[in-house]
């Protein structure tokens, strides 16, 4: 099921997605996207400046992140603003659980041409990991 | 440090091209799990109205971050790399990157400040095709933390 605009009031929330991260995922985020900073594969370079253990990349949560919100739409070309803030990191521990990732969204605007302002929630362990996390998207 | 507000609107030389393949894209929605038929598929891409494969939304990040990382180069702006952290992330899409694009980078320094003794640099990327239309505009804030700075 999909977003429909005649459907979509402020409010509406959308459903929560999970998704679980490993140490594995991060190391083929970081093939793909070409950042290999070590914080993101190294627990030695992680603690050495002061983090719990290795963590994901920002813009991995962020991409995560986006696919609540394109499973929701049913299109992914109709994201068409999306912003957020790096609050805390996903710690990544070296097992095979990983960490978990939820987020949850709702719809904080109406705007016009069929577009609404969604607001997201992104926790992992409890916390806050993005915030102010804004998406523009183009209902069909 | 403290960031030289004459920085503001300093903008650098456009990138060297960047060719969107369709195999990056295709590995880029795998790496986060974006399984749309329309990162991969070309027919089913088609069938939604775009020329060819198109690429998940926060793909820009693949040219834009290096773009933005050339302020860290500028011996004028002297942010010491080590202690540069990803503070926020925008992307306002003009339209779907997709497959075939000859996308063109050009950063511009849009705002400094210091924070709690963090230097806050927010450097925006237009990303062009080659002959000049708008297909995507990403903002990177980056943080320089200070020593004892808190941003992660």
């Amino acid at each position: 099921m999909t977003a429909s605009p005649a459907d979509v009031v402020v409010g509406t929330e959308l459903p929560e997605f999970v998704v679980r991260v490993t140490r594995a995922d991060l190391v083929r985020y970081a093939g793909a996207s070409g950042d290999f900073n070590p914080i993101h594969w190294s627990d030695r370079v992680a603690t050495s400046v002061g983090l719990p253990g290795v963590i994901a990349h920002g813009m991995f949560t962020m991409a995560v992140a986006a696919r609540a919100v394109t499973a929701w739409t049913g299109d992914p070309a109709g994201l068409v603003e999306y912003q957020v803030r790096f609050g805390r990191p996903v710690v990544v521990p070296d097992d095979d659980e990983g960490a978990e990732v939820t987020v949850r969204g709702k719809v904080g605007a109406v705007l016009e041409n069929g577009r609404v302002r969604v607001d997201l929630t992104v926790t992992s362990g409890g916390e806050k990991v993005l915030s102010l996390a804004r998406a523009t998207v183009q209902l069909r | 440090m403290v960031l030289d507000r004459e920085l503001v609107g300093r903008s650098y030389p456009p990138s060297a091209v960047y060719e969107v393949g369709r195999a990056k894209i295709a590995e880029f929605a795998a790496a986060v799990g974006a399984t749309d038929a329309v990162h991969r598929d070309p027919d089913a891409a088609r069938a939604a109205g775009h020329p060819h494969v198109i690429a998940p939304p926060t793909f820009a990040i693949v040219v834009s971050l290096e773009a933005a990382f050339v302020v860290l180069g500028d011996p004028e702006v002297g942010l010491d790399y080590s202690r540069v952290v990803h503070g926020e992330q925008k992307f306002a899409h003009h339209r779907p990157i997709h497959a075939g694009d000859r996308l063109v980078a050009t950063t511009t320094i849009d705002a400094v400040r210091s924070v709690a003794g963090n230097d806050l640099l927010t450097a925006r990327v237009e990303l062009t095709t080659e002959g000049g239309e708008a297909v995507c505009t990403t903002v990177s804030m980056l943080v320089a933390r200070g020593e004892g700075g808190g941003a992660a």
